[in-house]
């Protein structure tokens, strides 16, 4: 098995802890075997630039380009170049957690409407597989 | 000189001084903001529990005028505890329908006059058919209609006030949003 997402200075992740929980952040140095540094930035995403455990971080597929310890503006300009938010936003993962956070926050009559549009989905999806003699 | 005079004699028994009463006044009973008339609620008790109905209006007793509407759900014209609802986000209008006549008199029950003879009492209290005055009826059509006109200009309103509210697996009351 090969590992494609490593723990590096310019890695993306997303912090799945804390008060945090949600946000991007990009690894700007590595502390130790269990913490690493990290900041947002915070212009961009919120998490001001703090150590964290890895235990509280999950790696993305995104980096970017930068130094060792770089300064909150070369990572905001790295950012931009990379359009780093925008490939996230567009990832199934970060579509899944958006999809997450409005289904909670439906109310009763919009749940309701979403179980309909569920049994006509299958509906349709029903008499095609019948059509096709699964 | 003295503002006021002193008594001219004193009682020969203590006279307990009167006690300073005062009568609270009663407060009408506070309907929680969330329900206003036209709210869609989720009933929670009583025979129709996991009813979707709709909020009317509130009464001078603190309790909830409301119907299903009857065609719908079932549920007639009825008043129902604040404390045994849900109150949902969805809103129907109500501003076609005319509930001045209702009050808490209206739902009154009406005294049975015939007094239970030895007869009835060793009966037991056999099941009598509900009967429902025409008067009631002709109220319910009344509200109704006008009540299931707005529910039609809705889409989908008519098709959700008819299913009944039910927690299936994973859901979790205390973190939905109604």
């Amino acid at each position: 098995m090969v590992f494609k997402r490593h723990v590096e200075v310019g890695r993306i992740v997303l912090i799945n802890y804390g008060p945090e929980k949600g946000s991007l952040a990009t690894i700007i140095d590595i502390v130790d075997q269990n913490k690493c540094l990290i900041d947002g930035p915070a212009e961009l995403t919120g998490v001001s630039r703090q150590v964290i455990s890895y235990s509280r971080i999950a790696l993305t597929d995104l980096t970017v380009k930068i130094q060792v310890n770089a300064r909150q503006k070369t990572l905001v300009a790295a950012w931009k170049t990379a359009d780093t938010q925008a490939k996230w936003d567009a990832s199934s993962w970060a579509k899944k957690l958006q999809s997450k956070k409005t289904r909670l926050s439906l109310s009763d009559f919009d749940r309701f409407k979403v179980m309909i549009a569920k049994k006509q989905k299958s509906e349709i999806i029903n008499a095609k597989m019948i059509e096709l003699g699964a | 000189m003295t503002v006021t005079k002193s008594p001219r004699y004193y009682p020969a028994e203590d006279i307990k001084p009167a006690k300073n009463t005062y009568r609270v006044k009663q407060n009408p009973p506070r309907i929680r903001k969330s329900i206003t008339p036209g709210t869609v609620l989720i009933l929670l008790a009583g025979r129709f529990r996991g009813k979707r109905v709709v909020c009317l209006k509130a009464l001078e007793s603190g309790l909830i005028l409301v119907s299903g509407p009857y065609k719908i759900n079932g549920v007639p014209l009825r008043r129902v505890n604040q404390a045994y609802v849900i109150a949902t986000s969805t809103n129907v209008d109500v501003s076609k329908v005319d509930v001045s006549s209702f009050t808490d008199a209206y739902f009154a029950r009406s005294k049975d006059s015939s007094t239970e003879g030895e007869n009835e009492f060793f009966m037991g209290d056999a099941p009598k058919p509900a009967v429902v005055n025409d008067q009631r009826k002709a109220d319910q059509k009344k509200v109704d209609d006008a009540l299931l006109k707005s529910v039609a200009s809705a889409p989908m309103m008519e098709a959700y006030l008819a299913a009944q509210f039910t927690l299936t697996t994973h859901d979790k009351p205390h973190t939905m949003q109604f």
